[in-house]
């Protein structure tokens, strides 16, 4: 952990999250965004590079690229929690200035309180905003069953498996009822079977709510498994270099993964990234 | 034999989890030598009962301290001090350390002073207190603040600096103010190294009291052990430092129960 990092917010107001939204324009709009840093040698390198995509209401986005294509930087500056150089980010038509409880986050890292019990984790935010007690228990319980984890609402994170954490931050941050869940390489720590459960978890999780979701992965088979769109980003700068969109039929039924269509979307996607591999040759 | 053997290679393994009962049975058994060492060289007479006390010696000044009432009064005297020192400095140093590690700025102007001043010798203060404050009560207890403050400053600071980001940035996409990360998230993330920290610090404590009420002081247990070297009484000074060591332990487990019972999510 260093003592200075770059993505300290500048303001932290609370954004209300019923925010009107106009029917037309889309839940996330990211306009020309630019995101450099000044690199220790006295120049700068740049992040991102003018990047403008689209994310309408109730869509599922994923957001797919090698390492270092600012995929994460793009999330983390969707949740207010960096600011870009130039251009702008709306959320429900309101700017970002800075984070809020309208843009629920999961982390790849475990990011669950210690010290707070299952139950206790997810009705943090509510708690924030004066949530009466029986609606708070009301909206934890809905949350816990739909993750599965009513039996655990007492046990403290540190007795709970990777996956079942997981599993917490999403209900966690569902529970705040957000406009928009932002995840960041949720399932990147864990196993593959359990990657695998967490996906469809997920997909289920996500037919009953329909929050518009844009998720971060390397993974192009969890890109096309979750996505209604995908968006192919590619390094240095950061840009965004293909948007696909995923006719696969909802709800994405086990075996998916083998069909040809399915197929036909990786290749695509794999030539994508190869060639950014094949043009960078000192790509990490 | 090769269970024995196995245990042998096992004791030799870094990092091997041993037997409940072997592990216990070789604390009592430091225990026993220690005070076996004792035995053997106050009743062999190895040391002259001048110098060196035997364990009974020991036990029976105690009595006999206890028994006039002046031990519970010296005793009360050390408690008071090292209560009265440790409270105020742990009361400072506790919200400013974790503002420290919190707050960039914070420790920008907190950092140059205090990590100067936390190495210079407590004792090299002593005649200045005395010159500022005199001989009372406050003299012995701004030795042990300026013993202690300065230490917990800094290991509170590291401890609310080690919170991780993610934690933080977490709490503000679920609604936080930063007032709300700083009592519901930094505070509560901290408490663990917070009670560690304590319990480190408390044991030094007790170390800067015997400095304090050795050179000035009228009463409490560096005091009569000083008294006592000049009346050789060496059967004193024994009791008194292991008295200051029974204390000692005695508020570090009080320390670690608490932790227990307040923290048992970061066990």
């Amino acid at each position: 952990m260093g003592t200075v990092t770059m993505n300290t917010p500048s303001s932290i107001d609370f954004q209300d999250p019923q925010d009107t939204v106009t029917c037309a324009s889309p839940r996330l709009q990211i306009r020309n965004v630019n995101l450099q840093f000044s690199t220790p040698g006295g120049g700068s390198f740049t992040a991102l590079g003018d990047v403008s995509l689209d994310v309408p209401d109730q869509q599922f986005a994923v957001i797919v690229g090698p390492s270092g294509c600012g995929k994460s930087s793009l999330l983390y500056l969707t949740a207010g929690l960096n600011e870009p150089t130039g251009g702008e980010i709306r959320v429900g038509g309101a700017r970002i200035t800075s984070p809020g409880a309208d843009r629920g986050m999961v982390f790849q890292g475990y990011t669950l309180f210690p010290w707070l019990t299952v139950r206790q984790n997810i009705e943090f935010g509510l708690k924030r905003r004066n949530m009466p007690a029986a609606q708070r228990r009301e909206v934890v319980d809905h949350y816990l069953a739909e993750v599965n984890l009513l039996g655990f609402a007492d046990n403290f994170p540190k007795q709970l498996s990777g996956g079942m954490m997981q599993r917490v931050a999403i209900a966690r941050a569902l529970a705040n009822d957000p406009q928009i869940l932002l995840m960041d390489e949720p399932f990147g720590a864990l196993d593959s079977q359990t990657r695998h459960q967490m996906q469809r978890l997920l997909l289920r999780v996500w037919e009953h709510s329909k929050k518009t979701v844009v998720f971060v992965t390397h993974d192009i088979d969890e890109a096309i498994l979750l996505g209604d769109r995908v968006f192919v980003m590619g390094a240095k700068p950061g840009r965004i270099r293909k948007v696909l969109d995923i006719p696969l039929e909802r709800p994405r039924h086990v075996g998916v993964e083998m069909e040809p269509e399915f197929i036909a979307l990786k290749r695509e996607i794999l030539d994508l990234l190869h060639d950014e591999i094949g043009d960078e040759p000192d790509n990490e | 034999m090769s269970e024995m053997q196995k245990l042998f290679t096992r004791c030799l393994t870094p990092k091997t989890e041993l037997p409940r009962m072997l592990v216990l049975y070789a604390g009592a058994l430091s225990w026993l030598l220690m005070f076996g060492g004792w035995c053997a060289l106050s009743y062999g007479e190895l040391v002259p009962t001048m110098f060196l006390p035997s364990p009974l010696d020991v036990l029976q000044a105690g009595i006999r301290l206890f028994k006039d009432g002046t031990l519970v009064n010296h005793v009360l005297a050390s408690v008071e001090v090292v209560v009265i020192g440790f409270v105020v400095s742990s009361a400072i140093a506790v919200p400013l350390g974790l503002l420290m590690g919190s707050f960039r700025i914070v420790q920008a102007v907190m950092d140059p002073p205090v990590n100067f001043i936390r190495y210079l010798p407590v004792t090299s203060f002593v005649p200045l207190f005395i010159l500022w404050i005199g001989i009372g009560l406050e003299q012995r207890i701004a030795v042990i603040i300026f013993g202690v403050f300065f230490q917990q400053l800094v290991m509170i600071s590291d401890v609310s600096r080690s919170v991780g980001k993610d934690l933080i940035n977490a709490s503000y996409t679920l609604g936080c103010s930063r007032r709300d990360v700083l009592l519901h998230v930094l505070g509560p993330a901290s408490l663990p190294g917070v009670l560690d920290t304590l319990r480190v610090t408390i044991g030094w404590a007790w170390t800067y009291l015997v400095v304090a009420e050795m050179v000035a002081a009228s009463s409490g247990l560096g005091y009569i052990s000083l008294k006592a070297m000049r009346g050789l009484q060496v059967d004193v000074i024994f009791l008194a430092i292991a008295v200051i060591g029974l204390l000692g332990l005695l508020t570090d487990q009080l320390f670690r129960l608490l932790r227990l019972k307040v923290c048992a999510w970061a066990q």
